[in-house]
Protein backbone atom coordinates (compact mmCIF):
# COMPACT_ATOMS: atom_id res chain seq x y z
CA UNK A 1 0.00 0.00 0.00
CA UNK A 2 1.46 3.33 -1.00
CA UNK A 3 1.30 6.27 1.33
CA UNK A 4 -1.07 9.10 0.60
CA UNK A 5 1.23 11.65 -0.98
CA UNK A 6 -1.70 13.76 -2.19
CA UNK A 7 -1.61 15.97 0.89
CA UNK A 8 2.11 16.64 0.39
CA UNK A 9 1.68 17.48 -3.31
CA UNK A 10 -1.35 19.72 -2.88
CA UNK A 11 -0.21 21.25 0.41
CA UNK A 12 1.89 24.15 -0.91
CA UNK A 13 -0.79 25.34 -3.34
CA UNK A 14 -3.53 25.00 -0.73
CA UNK A 15 -1.44 27.02 1.72
CA UNK A 16 -0.62 29.70 -0.87
CA UNK A 17 -4.23 30.17 -1.95
CA UNK A 18 -5.41 30.18 1.66
CA UNK A 19 -3.00 32.94 2.63
CA UNK A 20 -3.12 35.06 -0.53
CA UNK A 21 -6.62 34.42 -1.81
CA UNK A 22 -8.98 33.16 0.90
CA UNK A 23 -7.57 35.30 3.73
CA UNK A 24 -7.76 38.59 1.75
CA UNK A 25 -11.36 37.76 0.80
CA UNK A 26 -12.13 36.98 4.43
CA UNK A 27 -10.71 40.39 5.37
CA UNK A 28 -13.04 42.03 2.83
CA UNK A 29 -15.99 40.19 4.37
CA UNK A 30 -14.93 41.25 7.87
CA UNK A 31 -14.29 44.89 6.89
CA UNK A 32 -17.71 45.15 5.28
CA UNK A 33 -19.21 44.65 8.77
CA UNK A 34 -17.01 47.24 10.48
CA UNK A 35 -16.97 51.00 10.94
CA UNK A 36 -14.68 53.18 8.88
CA UNK A 37 -11.68 54.85 10.45
CA UNK A 38 -10.89 58.41 9.51
CA UNK A 39 -7.76 58.03 7.36
CA UNK A 40 -8.35 54.65 5.76
CA UNK A 41 -8.53 51.42 7.70
CA UNK A 42 -11.34 50.33 9.97
CA UNK A 43 -12.43 50.53 13.59
CA UNK A 44 -12.85 47.14 15.21
CA UNK A 45 -16.57 47.58 15.87
CA UNK A 46 -19.35 45.53 14.37
CA UNK A 47 -21.63 47.68 12.23
CA UNK A 48 -24.02 47.45 9.33
CA UNK A 49 -23.28 51.04 8.32
CA UNK A 50 -21.45 50.02 5.15
CA UNK A 51 -24.42 47.99 3.97
CA UNK A 52 -26.87 50.72 4.88
CA UNK A 53 -24.91 53.23 2.82
CA UNK A 54 -25.22 50.94 -0.20
CA UNK A 55 -28.74 52.28 -0.56
CA UNK A 56 -27.65 55.77 -1.54
CA UNK A 57 -29.11 56.91 -4.86
CA UNK A 58 -25.78 57.66 -6.59
CA UNK A 59 -24.48 54.18 -5.83
CA UNK A 60 -27.73 52.55 -6.89
CA UNK A 61 -27.66 54.37 -10.20
CA UNK A 62 -24.08 53.21 -10.80
CA UNK A 63 -25.10 49.65 -9.90
CA UNK A 64 -28.03 49.85 -12.29
CA UNK A 65 -25.80 51.25 -15.04
CA UNK A 66 -23.26 48.48 -14.45
CA UNK A 67 -25.91 45.80 -14.82
CA UNK A 68 -27.37 47.47 -17.89
CA UNK A 69 -24.02 48.02 -19.63
CA UNK A 70 -22.93 44.44 -18.85
CA UNK A 71 -26.20 43.08 -20.17
CA UNK A 72 -26.17 45.09 -23.40
CA UNK A 73 -22.48 44.47 -24.08
CA UNK A 74 -22.90 40.73 -23.45
CA UNK A 75 -25.92 40.49 -25.76
CA UNK A 76 -24.10 42.32 -28.57
CA UNK A 77 -20.98 40.23 -28.06
CA UNK A 78 -22.83 36.90 -28.18
CA UNK A 79 -24.99 37.89 -31.15
CA UNK A 80 -21.89 38.83 -33.14
CA UNK A 81 -19.74 35.95 -31.87
CA UNK A 82 -22.26 33.23 -32.70
CA UNK A 83 -22.18 33.56 -36.52
CA UNK A 84 -18.43 34.14 -36.25
CA UNK A 85 -17.81 30.88 -34.42
CA UNK A 86 -20.09 29.14 -36.91
CA UNK A 87 -18.20 30.61 -39.83
CA UNK A 88 -14.83 29.49 -38.44
CA UNK A 89 -16.11 26.00 -37.66
CA UNK A 90 -17.48 25.54 -41.17
CA UNK A 91 -14.51 27.07 -42.92
CA UNK A 92 -12.02 24.99 -44.85
CA UNK A 93 -9.20 27.02 -43.33
CA UNK A 94 -9.94 27.02 -39.63
CA UNK A 95 -6.34 27.62 -38.58
CA UNK A 96 -6.08 30.87 -40.53
CA UNK A 97 -9.45 32.12 -39.34
CA UNK A 98 -8.59 31.35 -35.72
CA UNK A 99 -5.25 33.05 -36.15
CA UNK A 100 -6.97 36.24 -37.33
CA UNK A 101 -9.16 36.28 -34.21
CA UNK A 102 -6.27 35.55 -31.88
CA UNK A 103 -3.87 38.27 -33.07
CA UNK A 104 -5.94 41.21 -31.77
CA UNK A 105 -6.85 39.14 -28.74
CA UNK A 106 -3.21 38.61 -27.93
CA UNK A 107 -2.38 42.26 -28.27
CA UNK A 108 -1.86 43.96 -24.94
CA UNK A 109 -5.07 44.83 -23.15
CA UNK A 110 -4.18 48.48 -22.56
CA UNK A 111 -2.90 48.97 -26.09
CA UNK A 112 -6.28 47.90 -27.42
CA UNK A 113 -8.00 50.46 -25.20
CA UNK A 114 -5.43 53.05 -26.20
CA UNK A 115 -6.13 52.33 -29.87
CA UNK A 116 -9.75 53.30 -29.35
CA UNK A 117 -8.75 56.51 -27.61
CA UNK A 118 -6.52 57.28 -30.60
CA UNK A 119 -9.49 56.72 -32.92
CA UNK A 120 -12.34 58.32 -30.98
CA UNK A 121 -10.45 61.12 -29.22
CA UNK A 122 -11.03 64.81 -29.92
CA UNK A 123 -7.87 64.92 -32.00
CA UNK A 124 -8.24 61.32 -33.02
CA UNK A 125 -8.43 59.54 -36.32
CA UNK A 126 -12.19 59.73 -36.74
CA UNK A 127 -12.40 63.48 -36.10
CA UNK A 128 -9.43 63.95 -38.42
CA UNK A 129 -11.24 61.98 -41.10
CA UNK A 130 -14.47 63.96 -40.68
CA UNK A 131 -12.54 67.23 -41.05
CA UNK A 132 -10.67 66.03 -44.12
CA UNK A 133 -13.94 64.98 -45.72
CA UNK A 134 -15.32 68.40 -44.88
CA UNK A 135 -18.21 67.00 -42.86
CA UNK A 136 -17.19 68.80 -39.71
CA UNK A 137 -15.18 71.83 -38.78
CA UNK A 138 -15.08 71.31 -35.02
CA UNK A 139 -14.36 68.09 -33.12
CA UNK A 140 -17.10 65.69 -32.11
CA UNK A 141 -16.92 64.23 -28.61
CA UNK A 142 -17.01 60.49 -29.28
CA UNK A 143 -15.35 59.44 -26.04
CA UNK A 144 -16.51 59.69 -22.43
CA UNK A 145 -20.03 58.34 -22.71
CA UNK A 146 -21.81 55.07 -22.21
CA UNK A 147 -21.85 54.25 -25.92
CA UNK A 148 -18.06 54.40 -26.11
CA UNK A 149 -17.80 52.11 -23.08
CA UNK A 150 -20.14 49.53 -24.63
CA UNK A 151 -18.33 49.68 -27.99
CA UNK A 152 -14.90 49.14 -26.43
CA UNK A 153 -16.17 46.41 -24.08
CA UNK A 154 -17.65 44.51 -27.03
CA UNK A 155 -14.33 44.95 -28.83
CA UNK A 156 -12.37 43.61 -25.86
CA UNK A 157 -14.57 40.59 -25.16
CA UNK A 158 -15.54 39.38 -28.63
CA UNK A 159 -12.69 36.85 -28.78
CA UNK A 160 -13.60 35.51 -25.31
CA UNK A 161 -16.99 34.61 -26.75
CA UNK A 162 -15.87 33.54 -30.24
CA UNK A 163 -13.35 30.93 -29.07
CA UNK A 164 -15.61 28.82 -26.82
CA UNK A 165 -18.45 29.11 -29.35
CA UNK A 166 -16.15 27.97 -32.15
CA UNK A 167 -14.87 25.00 -30.20
CA UNK A 168 -18.36 23.69 -29.37
CA UNK A 169 -19.80 24.39 -32.83
CA UNK A 170 -16.80 22.57 -34.29
CA UNK A 171 -17.74 19.43 -32.33
CA UNK A 172 -21.32 19.65 -33.59
CA UNK A 173 -22.33 17.07 -36.17
CA UNK A 174 -23.56 19.15 -39.10
CA UNK A 175 -25.37 16.23 -40.74
CA UNK A 176 -27.96 16.81 -38.01
CA UNK A 177 -28.80 20.12 -39.66
CA UNK A 178 -29.27 18.47 -43.02
CA UNK A 179 -31.38 15.78 -41.42
CA UNK A 180 -33.54 18.46 -39.81
CA UNK A 181 -33.96 20.17 -43.19
CA UNK A 182 -34.87 16.87 -44.83
CA UNK A 183 -37.48 16.35 -42.16
CA UNK A 184 -39.06 19.63 -43.14
CA UNK A 185 -37.57 22.15 -40.74
CA UNK A 186 -36.87 25.61 -42.15
CA UNK A 187 -33.28 26.87 -41.97
CA UNK A 188 -34.14 28.99 -38.96
CA UNK A 189 -35.94 26.13 -37.20
CA UNK A 190 -32.99 23.81 -37.86
CA UNK A 191 -30.56 26.33 -36.36
CA UNK A 192 -32.73 27.20 -33.38
CA UNK A 193 -33.97 23.71 -32.52
CA UNK A 194 -31.00 21.57 -33.46
CA UNK A 195 -27.83 23.66 -33.44
CA UNK A 196 -28.49 25.95 -30.47
CA UNK A 197 -29.51 23.21 -27.97
CA UNK A 198 -26.47 21.18 -28.96
CA UNK A 199 -24.00 23.99 -28.36
CA UNK A 200 -25.61 25.14 -25.11
CA UNK A 201 -22.46 24.38 -23.13
CA UNK A 202 -20.31 26.66 -25.26
CA UNK A 203 -23.01 29.32 -25.25
CA UNK A 204 -23.15 29.36 -21.45
CA UNK A 205 -19.35 29.48 -21.24
CA UNK A 206 -19.27 32.39 -23.69
CA UNK A 207 -21.90 34.34 -21.74
CA UNK A 208 -20.06 33.76 -18.48
CA UNK A 209 -16.68 34.71 -19.94
CA UNK A 210 -18.06 38.00 -21.18
CA UNK A 211 -20.61 38.97 -18.55
CA UNK A 212 -18.47 38.41 -15.44
CA UNK A 213 -15.37 40.38 -16.48
CA UNK A 214 -17.54 43.14 -17.95
CA UNK A 215 -19.53 43.33 -14.73
CA UNK A 216 -16.29 43.88 -12.82
CA UNK A 217 -14.88 46.23 -15.47
CA UNK A 218 -12.49 48.88 -14.27
CA UNK A 219 -10.03 50.08 -16.91
CA UNK A 220 -12.45 50.50 -19.84
CA UNK A 221 -14.98 52.78 -18.07
CA UNK A 222 -12.10 54.65 -16.45
CA UNK A 223 -10.27 55.40 -19.70
CA UNK A 224 -13.01 55.75 -22.31
CA UNK A 225 -16.04 56.40 -20.09
CA UNK A 226 -15.17 59.14 -17.68
CA UNK A 227 -17.16 60.05 -14.57
CA UNK A 228 -20.58 59.82 -16.21
CA UNK A 229 -20.03 56.25 -17.34
CA UNK A 230 -18.37 54.92 -14.18
CA UNK A 231 -19.17 51.36 -13.22
CA UNK A 232 -19.06 49.53 -9.88
CA UNK A 233 -15.42 48.59 -10.36
CA UNK A 234 -14.49 52.28 -10.52
CA UNK A 235 -16.51 53.06 -7.40
CA UNK A 236 -14.75 50.28 -5.48
CA UNK A 237 -11.35 51.51 -6.64
CA UNK A 238 -12.15 55.13 -5.70
CA UNK A 239 -13.41 54.10 -2.27
CA UNK A 240 -10.22 52.16 -1.66
CA UNK A 241 -7.61 54.55 -3.00
CA UNK A 242 -9.18 58.01 -2.84
CA UNK A 243 -12.05 58.29 -0.35
CA UNK A 244 -10.46 55.52 1.68
CA UNK A 245 -13.77 54.21 2.96
CA UNK A 246 -12.71 50.59 3.18
CA UNK A 247 -15.90 49.22 4.74
CA UNK A 248 -17.97 50.69 1.90
CA UNK A 249 -15.53 49.37 -0.73
CA UNK A 250 -15.78 45.99 0.98
CA UNK A 251 -19.56 45.94 1.03
CA UNK A 252 -19.75 46.86 -2.67
CA UNK A 253 -17.17 44.15 -3.38
CA UNK A 254 -19.36 41.71 -1.47
CA UNK A 255 -22.29 42.64 -3.67
CA UNK A 256 -20.26 42.12 -6.85
CA UNK A 257 -18.88 38.82 -5.52
CA UNK A 258 -22.31 37.51 -4.56
CA UNK A 259 -23.70 38.37 -7.99
CA UNK A 260 -20.72 36.75 -9.70
CA UNK A 261 -21.13 33.67 -7.51
CA UNK A 262 -24.81 33.55 -8.36
CA UNK A 263 -23.98 33.66 -12.08
CA UNK A 264 -21.50 30.81 -11.60
CA UNK A 265 -24.04 28.72 -9.71
CA UNK A 266 -26.69 29.25 -12.38
CA UNK A 267 -24.05 28.33 -14.92
CA UNK A 268 -23.12 25.14 -13.09
CA UNK A 269 -26.78 24.18 -12.74
CA UNK A 270 -27.75 24.82 -16.34
CA UNK A 271 -24.80 23.18 -17.97
CA UNK A 272 -23.65 20.55 -15.45
CA UNK A 273 -20.13 21.33 -16.51
CA UNK A 274 -16.92 21.35 -14.58
CA UNK A 275 -14.10 23.86 -14.61
CA UNK A 276 -12.23 21.47 -16.85
CA UNK A 277 -14.89 21.66 -19.53
CA UNK A 278 -14.83 25.42 -19.32
CA UNK A 279 -11.09 25.44 -19.93
CA UNK A 280 -11.48 23.08 -22.86
CA UNK A 281 -14.33 25.05 -24.39
CA UNK A 282 -12.60 28.35 -23.89
CA UNK A 283 -9.77 27.16 -26.07
CA UNK A 284 -7.26 27.97 -23.33
CA UNK A 285 -6.30 24.33 -23.06
CA UNK A 286 -4.67 22.73 -26.04
CA UNK A 287 -4.16 26.06 -27.74
CA UNK A 288 -2.33 27.84 -25.03
CA UNK A 289 0.96 26.06 -25.58
CA UNK A 290 1.05 27.53 -29.02
CA UNK A 291 -1.18 30.55 -28.91
CA UNK A 292 -1.21 31.34 -25.23
CA UNK A 293 -4.78 32.47 -25.10
CA UNK A 294 -5.24 34.43 -21.95
CA UNK A 295 -8.44 34.15 -20.10
CA UNK A 296 -10.15 35.06 -16.89
CA UNK A 297 -10.58 38.49 -18.23
CA UNK A 298 -9.76 41.96 -17.14
CA UNK A 299 -11.63 45.05 -18.01
CA UNK B 1 -22.46 3.00 -45.02
CA UNK B 2 -23.41 6.60 -45.64
CA UNK B 3 -27.07 5.66 -45.56
CA UNK B 4 -26.60 4.02 -42.20
CA UNK B 5 -24.96 7.18 -40.89
CA UNK B 6 -27.76 9.37 -42.15
CA UNK B 7 -30.26 7.07 -40.52
CA UNK B 8 -28.52 7.65 -37.19
CA UNK B 9 -28.70 11.38 -37.81
CA UNK B 10 -32.43 11.17 -38.51
CA UNK B 11 -33.05 9.39 -35.26
CA UNK B 12 -30.95 11.90 -33.39
CA UNK B 13 -32.88 14.81 -34.88
CA UNK B 14 -36.22 13.17 -34.19
CA UNK B 15 -35.12 12.70 -30.60
CA UNK B 16 -33.96 16.32 -30.34
CA UNK B 17 -37.15 17.70 -31.81
CA UNK B 18 -39.07 15.72 -29.23
CA UNK B 19 -36.89 17.27 -26.57
CA UNK B 20 -34.91 14.12 -25.83
CA UNK B 21 -31.17 14.63 -25.91
CA UNK B 22 -29.53 12.21 -28.30
CA UNK B 23 -26.29 10.49 -27.43
CA UNK B 24 -23.23 12.53 -28.37
CA UNK B 25 -22.64 11.87 -32.08
CA UNK B 26 -19.09 10.60 -31.66
CA UNK B 27 -20.22 7.89 -29.28
CA UNK B 28 -23.32 6.83 -31.15
CA UNK B 29 -21.26 6.56 -34.29
CA UNK B 30 -23.58 8.78 -36.27
CA UNK B 31 -20.92 11.47 -36.60
CA UNK B 32 -18.95 11.24 -39.82
CA UNK B 33 -15.20 11.85 -39.72
CA UNK B 34 -13.98 15.42 -40.14
CA UNK B 35 -13.25 14.99 -43.82
CA UNK B 36 -16.75 13.75 -44.48
CA UNK B 37 -18.15 16.79 -42.74
CA UNK B 38 -16.16 19.15 -44.93
CA UNK B 39 -17.89 17.54 -47.89
CA UNK B 40 -21.22 18.52 -46.42
CA UNK B 41 -20.21 22.15 -46.07
CA UNK B 42 -22.07 23.27 -49.15
CA UNK B 43 -22.11 26.98 -49.77
CA UNK B 44 -25.59 28.17 -49.02
CA UNK B 45 -27.07 31.53 -48.30
CA UNK B 46 -27.02 31.15 -44.49
CA UNK B 47 -23.38 30.23 -44.47
CA UNK B 48 -22.53 33.24 -46.55
CA UNK B 49 -24.23 35.44 -43.93
CA UNK B 50 -22.06 34.01 -41.16
CA UNK B 51 -18.96 34.47 -43.33
CA UNK B 52 -19.92 38.07 -43.90
CA UNK B 53 -20.22 38.60 -40.14
CA UNK B 54 -16.86 36.91 -39.65
CA UNK B 55 -15.01 39.19 -42.05
CA UNK B 56 -16.78 42.26 -40.68
CA UNK B 57 -15.62 41.24 -37.19
CA UNK B 58 -12.06 40.74 -38.40
CA UNK B 59 -12.15 44.23 -39.93
CA UNK B 60 -13.53 45.59 -36.66
CA UNK B 61 -10.86 43.79 -34.60
CA UNK B 62 -7.99 44.92 -36.80
CA UNK B 63 -9.05 48.47 -37.64
CA UNK B 64 -7.78 50.05 -34.39
CA UNK B 65 -4.47 48.22 -34.71
CA UNK B 66 -4.05 49.39 -38.29
CA UNK B 67 -4.75 52.99 -37.27
CA UNK B 68 -2.16 52.76 -34.47
CA UNK B 69 0.35 51.28 -36.86
CA UNK B 70 -0.18 54.02 -39.46
CA UNK B 71 0.04 56.83 -36.92
CA UNK B 72 3.26 55.46 -35.46
CA UNK B 73 4.92 56.78 -38.63
CA UNK B 74 3.36 60.24 -38.34
CA UNK B 75 5.92 63.02 -38.05
CA UNK B 76 3.86 65.17 -35.69
CA UNK B 77 2.51 64.60 -32.23
CA UNK B 78 -1.05 65.66 -32.99
CA UNK B 79 -3.76 63.50 -34.48
CA UNK B 80 -3.42 64.95 -37.98
CA UNK B 81 -1.16 63.37 -40.54
CA UNK B 82 1.80 65.58 -41.36
CA UNK B 83 4.32 63.30 -43.01
CA UNK B 84 6.24 60.06 -42.79
CA UNK B 85 8.84 59.64 -40.09
CA UNK B 86 10.69 57.07 -38.02
CA UNK B 87 11.22 59.53 -35.19
CA UNK B 88 8.89 57.78 -32.69
CA UNK B 89 10.69 54.48 -33.18
CA UNK B 90 13.97 56.27 -32.55
CA UNK B 91 12.47 57.78 -29.40
CA UNK B 92 11.15 54.36 -28.35
CA UNK B 93 14.43 52.50 -28.67
CA UNK B 94 16.85 55.25 -27.72
CA UNK B 95 15.06 57.73 -25.51
CA UNK B 96 12.66 55.76 -23.33
CA UNK B 97 14.62 54.52 -20.34
CA UNK B 98 11.58 54.37 -18.06
CA UNK B 99 9.67 52.29 -20.57
CA UNK B 100 12.42 49.70 -20.82
CA UNK B 101 12.73 49.72 -17.06
CA UNK B 102 9.03 48.85 -16.86
CA UNK B 103 9.54 46.20 -19.52
CA UNK B 104 12.32 44.67 -17.38
CA UNK B 105 10.02 44.60 -14.34
CA UNK B 106 7.31 42.93 -16.40
CA UNK B 107 9.73 40.26 -17.61
CA UNK B 108 11.00 39.53 -14.09
CA UNK B 109 7.47 39.32 -12.68
CA UNK B 110 6.19 37.20 -15.58
CA UNK B 111 8.99 34.63 -15.39
CA UNK B 112 9.07 34.62 -11.59
CA UNK B 113 5.35 34.28 -11.04
CA UNK B 114 4.92 31.75 -13.87
CA UNK B 115 7.69 29.58 -12.38
CA UNK B 116 6.21 29.67 -8.89
CA UNK B 117 2.68 29.06 -10.16
CA UNK B 118 3.85 26.18 -12.38
CA UNK B 119 5.63 24.48 -9.49
CA UNK B 120 2.72 24.82 -7.04
CA UNK B 121 -0.05 24.21 -9.57
CA UNK B 122 1.53 21.15 -11.20
CA UNK B 123 2.26 19.45 -7.88
CA UNK B 124 -1.27 20.11 -6.67
CA UNK B 125 -2.69 18.72 -9.93
CA UNK B 126 -0.68 15.51 -9.46
CA UNK B 127 -1.88 15.31 -5.86
CA UNK B 128 -5.57 15.79 -6.57
CA UNK B 129 -5.62 13.56 -9.65
CA UNK B 130 -4.06 10.52 -7.98
CA UNK B 131 -5.10 10.68 -4.36
CA UNK B 132 -8.06 11.60 -2.31
CA UNK B 133 -7.60 13.29 1.03
CA UNK B 134 -9.67 15.44 3.32
CA UNK B 135 -8.92 18.81 1.78
CA UNK B 136 -9.02 17.72 -1.87
CA UNK B 137 -12.44 19.38 -2.49
CA UNK B 138 -11.03 22.56 -0.97
CA UNK B 139 -8.06 22.53 -3.37
CA UNK B 140 -10.36 21.91 -6.34
CA UNK B 141 -12.80 24.70 -5.57
CA UNK B 142 -10.06 27.13 -4.54
CA UNK B 143 -8.51 26.58 -7.94
CA UNK B 144 -11.68 27.56 -9.73
CA UNK B 145 -12.97 30.55 -7.79
CA UNK B 146 -10.07 32.96 -8.53
CA UNK B 147 -10.67 32.38 -12.25
CA UNK B 148 -14.24 33.59 -12.21
CA UNK B 149 -13.99 36.34 -9.61
CA UNK B 150 -13.68 39.80 -11.22
CA UNK B 151 -10.10 41.00 -11.09
CA UNK B 152 -10.97 44.17 -9.25
CA UNK B 153 -12.09 42.11 -6.23
CA UNK B 154 -8.84 40.12 -6.22
CA UNK B 155 -6.80 43.32 -6.55
CA UNK B 156 -8.63 45.24 -3.83
CA UNK B 157 -8.61 42.32 -1.39
CA UNK B 158 -4.86 41.83 -1.88
CA UNK B 159 -4.23 45.55 -1.37
CA UNK B 160 -6.21 45.51 1.88
CA UNK B 161 -4.41 42.33 2.92
CA UNK B 162 -0.92 43.73 2.24
CA UNK B 163 -1.82 46.88 4.16
CA UNK B 164 -3.07 44.71 7.03
CA UNK B 165 0.08 42.62 7.34
CA UNK B 166 2.28 45.67 6.80
CA UNK B 167 3.95 44.50 3.59
CA UNK B 168 5.28 47.41 1.55
CA UNK B 169 3.95 47.55 -2.01
CA UNK B 170 6.65 46.72 -4.55
CA UNK B 171 7.96 43.96 -6.78
CA UNK B 172 7.40 41.36 -4.06
CA UNK B 173 3.70 42.14 -3.68
CA UNK B 174 3.25 42.18 -7.48
CA UNK B 175 4.97 38.80 -7.68
CA UNK B 176 2.72 37.36 -4.96
CA UNK B 177 -0.42 38.69 -6.68
CA UNK B 178 0.58 37.36 -10.11
CA UNK B 179 1.50 33.94 -8.71
CA UNK B 180 -1.91 33.84 -7.02
CA UNK B 181 -3.93 34.49 -10.17
CA UNK B 182 -1.69 32.22 -12.27
CA UNK B 183 -1.96 29.13 -10.07
CA UNK B 184 -5.53 28.14 -11.10
CA UNK B 185 -4.67 28.18 -14.81
CA UNK B 186 -1.61 25.98 -14.39
CA UNK B 187 -3.55 23.67 -12.07
CA UNK B 188 -6.42 23.20 -14.53
CA UNK B 189 -4.21 22.74 -17.60
CA UNK B 190 -2.00 20.15 -15.88
CA UNK B 191 -5.08 18.40 -14.42
CA UNK B 192 -6.58 18.18 -17.90
CA UNK B 193 -3.38 16.55 -19.16
CA UNK B 194 -3.29 14.12 -16.24
CA UNK B 195 -6.84 13.02 -16.97
CA UNK B 196 -5.85 11.96 -20.46
CA UNK B 197 -3.38 9.21 -19.71
CA UNK B 198 -3.75 5.71 -18.39
CA UNK B 199 -3.06 5.63 -14.63
CA UNK B 200 -2.06 1.98 -14.80
CA UNK B 201 1.35 3.14 -16.08
CA UNK B 202 1.96 4.60 -12.64
CA UNK B 203 0.81 1.43 -10.93
CA UNK B 204 3.13 -0.56 -13.18
CA UNK B 205 6.05 1.68 -12.22
CA UNK B 206 5.23 1.25 -8.53
CA UNK B 207 4.91 -2.54 -8.91
CA UNK B 208 8.32 -2.63 -10.57
CA UNK B 209 9.78 -1.01 -7.49
CA UNK B 210 9.97 2.68 -8.39
CA UNK B 211 9.91 5.03 -5.41
CA UNK B 212 7.45 7.91 -5.27
CA UNK B 213 10.13 10.40 -6.33
CA UNK B 214 11.25 8.17 -9.21
CA UNK B 215 7.65 7.78 -10.37
CA UNK B 216 7.13 11.53 -10.19
CA UNK B 217 10.28 12.51 -12.07
CA UNK B 218 10.51 9.71 -14.63
CA UNK B 219 6.90 8.82 -15.37
CA UNK B 220 4.55 11.63 -14.42
CA UNK B 221 6.77 14.58 -15.30
CA UNK B 222 7.51 13.54 -18.92
CA UNK B 223 3.88 12.61 -19.52
CA UNK B 224 2.47 15.86 -18.15
CA UNK B 225 5.16 18.01 -19.80
CA UNK B 226 2.82 19.41 -22.51
CA UNK B 227 0.35 20.47 -19.82
CA UNK B 228 3.10 21.97 -17.68
CA UNK B 229 4.55 23.83 -20.66
CA UNK B 230 1.20 25.26 -21.72
CA UNK B 231 0.47 26.17 -18.10
CA UNK B 232 3.77 28.03 -17.85
CA UNK B 233 3.26 29.89 -21.14
CA UNK B 234 -0.30 30.81 -20.24
CA UNK B 235 0.95 32.12 -16.90
CA UNK B 236 3.66 34.21 -18.57
CA UNK B 237 1.07 35.68 -20.96
CA UNK B 238 -1.45 36.45 -18.24
CA UNK B 239 1.23 38.09 -16.13
CA UNK B 240 2.49 40.29 -18.98
CA UNK B 241 -1.11 41.30 -19.75
CA UNK B 242 -2.37 42.07 -16.30
CA UNK B 243 -3.26 45.63 -15.52
CA UNK B 244 -6.11 45.71 -13.00
CA UNK B 245 -4.64 43.59 -10.19
CA UNK B 246 -1.15 45.02 -10.69
CA UNK B 247 -2.59 48.53 -10.49
CA UNK B 248 -3.61 47.92 -6.87
CA UNK B 249 -0.60 46.01 -5.59
CA UNK B 250 2.26 47.86 -7.32
CA UNK B 251 4.26 50.49 -5.51
CA UNK B 252 6.96 52.96 -6.50
CA UNK B 253 9.72 51.21 -8.42
CA UNK B 254 7.58 48.26 -9.46
CA UNK B 255 5.92 49.78 -12.53
CA UNK B 256 5.18 47.08 -15.09
CA UNK B 257 4.73 47.68 -18.81
CA UNK B 258 0.90 47.84 -18.66
CA UNK B 259 1.14 50.32 -15.76
CA UNK B 260 3.60 52.41 -17.77
CA UNK B 261 1.28 52.44 -20.77
CA UNK B 262 -1.59 53.40 -18.46
CA UNK B 263 0.25 56.43 -17.12
CA UNK B 264 1.25 57.42 -20.66
CA UNK B 265 -2.40 57.23 -21.79
CA UNK B 266 -3.47 59.43 -18.90
CA UNK B 267 -1.20 62.16 -20.28
CA UNK B 268 -2.93 61.91 -23.64
CA UNK B 269 -2.11 60.27 -26.94
CA UNK B 270 1.60 59.64 -27.30
CA UNK B 271 3.15 58.55 -30.59
CA UNK B 272 5.85 56.62 -28.70
CA UNK B 273 3.08 54.36 -27.42
CA UNK B 274 1.93 54.02 -31.06
CA UNK B 275 5.40 52.83 -31.99
CA UNK B 276 5.48 50.50 -28.99
CA UNK B 277 2.07 49.09 -29.96
CA UNK B 278 3.22 48.47 -33.51
CA UNK B 279 6.28 46.62 -32.24
CA UNK B 280 4.17 44.58 -29.82
CA UNK B 281 1.56 43.67 -32.43
CA UNK B 282 4.30 42.66 -34.85
CA UNK B 283 5.87 40.57 -32.08
CA UNK B 284 2.52 38.90 -31.41
CA UNK B 285 2.10 38.01 -35.07
CA UNK B 286 5.64 36.63 -35.28
CA UNK B 287 5.04 34.55 -32.16
CA UNK B 288 1.69 33.07 -33.19
CA UNK B 289 2.18 32.73 -36.93
CA UNK B 290 4.55 29.74 -36.71
CA UNK B 291 2.03 28.10 -34.38
CA UNK B 292 -0.65 28.28 -37.07
CA UNK B 293 -0.27 24.59 -37.84
CA UNK B 294 -0.85 23.71 -34.22
CA UNK B 295 -4.01 25.76 -34.45
CA UNK B 296 -4.97 23.70 -37.44
CA UNK B 297 -4.19 20.45 -35.65
CA UNK B 298 -6.27 21.64 -32.74
CA UNK B 299 -9.07 22.78 -35.00
CA UNK B 300 -9.08 19.46 -36.87
CA UNK B 301 -9.15 17.63 -33.58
Amino acid sequence: MTRNYGKIYAGPQALWLTVFFAAPLAIIVAYSFMKRDLYGGVLPQASLEAYRSLANPTLLSVAWRTLWVSFIATVFTILIALPCGYSIARSGNQAMRLFLVIVPFWTNFLIRIYAWIAILGNEGFLNDLLKILGLRTNSVQFLYNQGAVILVLVYMYLPYAILPLFSTIDKFDFTLLEAARDLGATRMQALMKVLIPNIRGGLVTAVLFTFIPIFGAYAVPLLVGGKDAYMLGNVIADQVTKTRNWPLASSISMGVTVLTGLAAVIFAATSRRTAQHVVEDSGIGPLSATAGIPSGGQA
Amino acid sequence: MKKLRLHGAYRAVRATLKGIRPLPPRISGSGPPATGRKGHAKRRRGIAVSDFVYWAVIAFLFAPLVVLFAYSFNSSKSGSWTGFSFMWYERLFLGSGLLWNAFGNSAIIALGSASAATLLGSLAAVGTSRYSFWYRPYVKSMSFIPMILPEIIVGVSLLVFFAGVGLKLGLLTVWIAHTTFNIPFVYLLVSARLEEFDPSIIEAARDLGATEVQTLLRIILPITMPGIASGFLTAVTLSLEDFVITFFVAGPGSTTLPLFIYSAIRFGVSPVINALSAVMVAGTVLLIYPARNFLKAYAAH
